[in-house]
């Protein structure tokens, strides 16, 4: 997916810059010192398989996480060495559309979408409800306010998470797993609104999914992961015609048994026995 | 040594460091709580004062009906256990004495402190799983909120206002249920009971209830946070955690009484 009017990548601002991240769970690699760069205004899809460590990276990217080392720089700061001052402040330019929506349930969609406002803002009620209503016209989604998150369908919830994530006009935005879950027309929809999310608003998005033509309609780089690496990261052509054998059984929604370790398989069957 | 006593022993130091790992947890997040609600204005995140009503409203004002029906009943137990008791001495007519002090002290905080474990502690721990496994508590952090000046501060605000607050009426309700008992079995009208009652007690004796109510506020508190947070499995992970929850509550009621009556009637 190409955009209009924007500099070439190596004159833009990079909002987001990884550096030999790597990740244990106990005494699992989960990511293996990987490095990524992701630019203003574009939109950057992490893809991968189930345990690929996507989700792992998610978590680093929103602080979540403490990496065992390396280093991950959000809009220019560290947000591992930060304070929680600063990283509250920075927080506050972020915005996350989580896979499941996260929205509180005992409260309604307005007051799910105003809560970031209500909490970090001066401004009035009738101000904030005027700016919620705004984003839920944006994810088309007007008229649902008052209505709870278990009322809503899926790709609703989708939307009012999406909402929440963008009403405080982040400069950068994630969301995971978009459009799992979906049909493909609600699916489609959710895609075209996160591209227009980035022409309109001007964000930064960085999508993390494991739906191929979902991050093939979206991307303007795809970065594939593959067992805690990076394989690749480029734009969507390149990484279709890509003759790595493991993005294409990726692509090709072949599973990967052949190239199994069978001194690593036989670990995982005996351990703790 | 075996393999099994090996196995016996590796499970104790486990559930031992995680005991001790989550009673440090606990004291975490109440003096997290403190500094949000010192500090929370100055960091323009407060501890909101709806946010507190809320809290109260549902541990505190809801719970009135049962605490008034459960503290009625064992005032009135404790006047017909106490008439059959000090029958045998032919003492009959001391016995607003041993009821007055046996409710203000032990009972009432005791019962209302088991009632309020069971209903709200439960529910926070439910609550807060639940947030859990639905990535809600992730949501707050990347929101530049912190959870627990959002969810536990509150929490433990209401608690400690409300609870002192129920038992006060609780002393209040078993003290009229035992009154109407003692008034038909031994012939004395009511304000001829509370004046013996008012005699009997003093304000040492409410400030013990009072203050053992406060530390069971905390402990309940603190008991369905740690557990609700710490929820790892789906629903069956909250089911699970909210009946951990009602049990270590009531376990840490029960004995943190002892304790407190050890201490300070010697």
């Amino acid at each position: 997916m190409t955009m209009n009017a924007l500099p070439p990548p190596e004159n833009r601002t990079k909002v987001v810059e990884i550096k030999d991240l790597v990740t244990h769970y106990g005494d699992r690699l989960i990511l293996k010192g990987i490095s990524l760069d992701i630019l203003e205004n574009e939109i950057m899809v992490i893809m991968g398989g189930s345990g690929s460590g996507k989700s792992t990276l998610l978590n680093h990217l929103l602080g979540l996480l403490k990496p065992s080392s390396g280093t991950v720089r959000i809009l220019g700061q560290d947000i591992n060495a930060i304070s929680e001052v600063e990283k509250t402040r920075l927080r506050t330019r972020m915005g996350v559309a989580f896979q499941g929506g996260a929205l509180f349930s005992s409260m309604t969609v307005g007051d799910n979408i105003m809560l970031p406002l209500k909490e970090h803002t001066d401004l009035d009620y009738s101000t904030m409800s005027i700016m919620a209503r705004l984003k839920m016209e944006v994810v088309k989604l007007s008229g649902f306010e008052n209505l709870k998150p278990s009322e809503l369908s899926g790709g609703m919830i989708k939307r009012a998470a999406l909402a929440r994530a963008i009403v405080m006009d982040p400069r950068l935005l994630f969301c995971d797993e978009p459009s799992a879950g979906l049909d493909p027309v609600v699916s489609a929809a959710i895609d075209e609104l996160i591209i227009s999310l980035r022409d309109a608003m001007g964000m930064s998005i960085v999508v993390v999914t494991h739906e191929l033509e979902s991050a093939f309609r979206i991307a303007d780089r795809i970065c594939v992961l593959d067992r805690g690496d990076i394989l690749m990261v480029d734009t969507v052509e390149a990484v279709r015609n890509s003759s790595n054998e493991r993005i294409q059984n990726l692509l090709n929604r072949r599973l990967e048994e052949a190239t199994l370790d069978p001194d690593d398989y036989m670990r995982r069957l005996t351990i703790g026995i | 040594m075996p393999k099994r006593l090996v196995q016996i022993a590796e499970k104790t130091g486990r559930a031992t460091v995680m005991g001790v790992a989550e009673i440090g947890y606990g004291a975490y997040l109440f003096g997290e709580s403190l500094f949000w609600l010192i500090m929370g204005k100055r960091r323009r995140q407060p501890v909101r004062l709806r946010a507190v009503m809320a809290e109260a409203m549902e541990f505190g004002v809801r719970a009135i009906p049962i605490v008034a029906v459960l503290s009625s009943t064992v005032g009135a137990m404790l006047a017909i256990q106490g008439i059959h008791t000090l029958k045998t001495f032919g003492a009959e007519s001391r016995v607003t004495f041993g009821v007055a002090l046996s409710v203000v002290r032990e009972f009432a905080p005791l019962i209302t402190g088991i009632v309020v474990a069971g209903r709200s502690g439960s529910a926070l721990a439910a609550r807060l799983g639940t947030m859990r496994i639905n990535q809600e508590i992730d949501a707050l952090h990347v929101m530049g909120i912190d959870p627990v000046r959002f969810l536990v501060a509150p929490a433990l605000f209401a608690m400690l206002i409300m609870l002192p607050l129920l038992t006060l009426l609780a002393d209040f309700v078993a003290l009229t249920g035992a009154g109407l008992y003692i008034g038909v079995q031994l012939g004395m009208d009511m304000p001829a009971y509370w004046d013996r009652v008012i005699e009997a007690l003093s304000t040492d004796d409410l400030g013990h209830g009072l203050g053992k109510s406060a530390i069971f506020a905390v402990l309940i508190t603190l008991v369905g946070v740690v557990n609700g947070s710490l929820v790892e499995g789906g629903a069956e992970g909250v089911g699970k955690a909210t009946t951990r929850s009602v049990v270590h509550a009531i376990s840490a009621i029960v004995v943190t009484d002892m304790l407190f009556a050890f201490i300070l009637t010697r």
